[in-house]
């Protein structure tokens, strides 16, 4: 059961909305650390969100390749196979 | 080519330590309200292990891990007397070269006595065992499952080895299970836990999370570092106490805590355990400890292997510091005493450092722990606990903490 790239944006940008603080518009060049001024701490209990949304691993290998919104979506959907 | 050469002069240069500008700002921030460097102090003078001379001042030393109070041991250090006349200052060289003494073998057989494991292997530092062992075993392909508060030795070994590394939320069995059940099937799995985690001095639940990462297939690590000599009927660590050191692959240990040198090593049962010997590289490329160091190290394990007395009075010790740091009004790390050590939370750095220094010239000495080393960004002083403080000195140190409590605005 893959879902395309849209059905999981969609999924992922509602998983986003609680750690969102200030309403950032959310496009693929979104950048955690830089637009939505992720710390460590939020980074890993955002990840933790979309691994139990999802069931996958993003391994902290794989989160130093995901700098933004777009890249974290391509890479849900390769990791759902 | 005398053209690109002038070209290279008028380049910029690229400062590689800006990197470090907002810590250097934020360290000038700090020392510009006039509190004394929390991270320049010099022991003048170390009168026994729980006294020193700080800034001409008798200090009580509560943030040493010097927990079973071996540093002035008299067999401790006669053997460490002998060792230097016997074996010289130095090996001059790694194990597996010039560097296996006499004494290496004899502490390696006083650790296997100790924890009744087949195979030791001593290391340098404890910070070398964590990173050799952990990124040599683990490699290309398989999944290291860890405690997000794990220490930074843990995290370097992560970072030096090649596997997928994949933290959960601290002492959170769901949360850990989860991810050993999304790896893929074939993968191979270590799980890196920890006995007592220095920061806040909390157990984790080892029974629990080790019954977990078994039913996965995963092998098991586990730093005792701040739990060796005290915690445990044996001393073994919280994994014997909690009876499944059985189950245990490696464990990790020091020999700058409870056995008052330096040095780190590894115990195991693994039938394959001596090939690290040859592959592990933090083992091989580093010079092996000075002769004085493993046989201070061997007479200190051996005597803490009958120190049933001494773990006693250091968990008396513990609860009446807690108790008495409760009811002053601090607020604690843990709710109970589960260690040798007791984290008192400050508000923030800036009244952290405050009550450190008032702390310091009350005449008592203590850890002040920061961001990024400690968990959720908190500012702790971090006492730890010595079998050799006396009922006395506890009591003091209570009498200290109020008054500097006061002092710097964190009691009322």
């Amino acid at each position: 059961m893959t879902m395309d790239r849209a059905e999981t944006s969609a999924r992922i940008a509602a998983l986003i909305e609680p750690f969102n603080k200030k309403g950032i518009e959310i496009t693929d060049a979104t950048r955690f650390t830089d637009d939505l001024e992720f710390d460590s701490l939020t980074v890993m209990d955002f990840v933790a969100e979309i691994e139990d949304g999802f069931d996958i691993i993003i391994s902290m290998n794989q989160q130093a390749e995901i700098e933004n919104y777009g890249q974290l979506v391509d890479a849900v959907v390769k990791l759902q196979g | 080519m005398t053209d690109m050469l002038s070209d290279n002069e008028t380049q910029g240069a690229t400062d590689l330590f800006s990197k470090f500008d907002p810590l250097i700002e934020m360290r000038k921030g700090l020392l510009s309200t006039g509190v004394t460097d929390p991270f320049g102090l010099v022991m003048e003078k170390v009168i026994s292990p729980t006294v020193a001379m700080c800034n001409g001042r008798e200090t009580i030393l509560l943030g040493t891990y010097n927990y079973m109070g071996m540093t002035f041991d008299p067999d401790v250090i006669a053997a460490g007397k002998q060792a230097l006349d016997d074996f010289g200052a130095g090996t001059t060289g790694s194990r597996v070269l010039n560097g296996t003494y006499a004494g290496h073998k004899a502490v390696e057989e006083a650790l296997c006595d100790f924890y009744d494991m087949k195979h030791a292997m001593v290391f340098s530092t404890g910070y070398q065992a964590n990173l050799g062992i952990i990124s040599t075993i683990a490699g290309k392909g398989d999944y290291i499952v860890l405690d997000i508060d794990s220490h930074a030795s843990i995290w370097d070994g992560c970072k030096m080895g090649d596997a997928e590394v994949v933290p959960f939320k601290h002492n959170d069995i769901e949360a850990m299970e989860k991810r050993l059940r999304r790896i893929p099937e074939g993968a191979g799995k270590l799980v890196v836990l920890e006995g007592v985690y220095s920061m806040l001095g909390d157990i984790a639940p080892l029974k629990e999370m080790i019954a977990v990462a078994k039913k996965y297939g995963a092998m098991v690590l586990v730093d005792e570092a701040h739990s060796m000599g005290f915690i445990g009927p044996n001393g073994r660590g919280v994994a014997e106490d909690q009876g499944c050191l059985d189950d245990v692959d490696f464990v990790i240990g020091t020999f700058s805590k409870s056995v008052g040198t330096v040095g780190g090593f590894c115990v195991s049962n693994h039938p394959k355990f001596e090939i690290m010997r040859l592959v592990c590289r933090p083992y091989v490329f580093t010079a092996s400890l000075p002769p004085s160091v493993v046989a201070t190290a061997a007479t200190s394990v051996r005597k803490l292997m009958h120190a049933a007395d001494k773990r006693a009075h250091l968990w008396e010790n513990s609860k009446v510091l807690h108790k008495g740091l409760t009811d002053a009004g601090f607020q604690l790390g843990t709710e109970e005493p589960q260690s040798a050590i007791i984290a008192v939370i400050m508000p923030d750095l800036e009244r952290g450092a405050m009550m450190w220094e008032a702390l310091l010239h009350e005449g008592l000495y203590v850890n002040l722990a920061r961001p990024p080393a400690t968990p959720a960004n908190m500012t702790l002083l971090r006492c730890s606990l010595c079998a050799e403080h006396s009922a006395e000195q506890v009591q003091q140190i209570i009498g200290m903490f109020t008054r500097a409590g006061k002092t710097a605005g964190i009691l009322g």
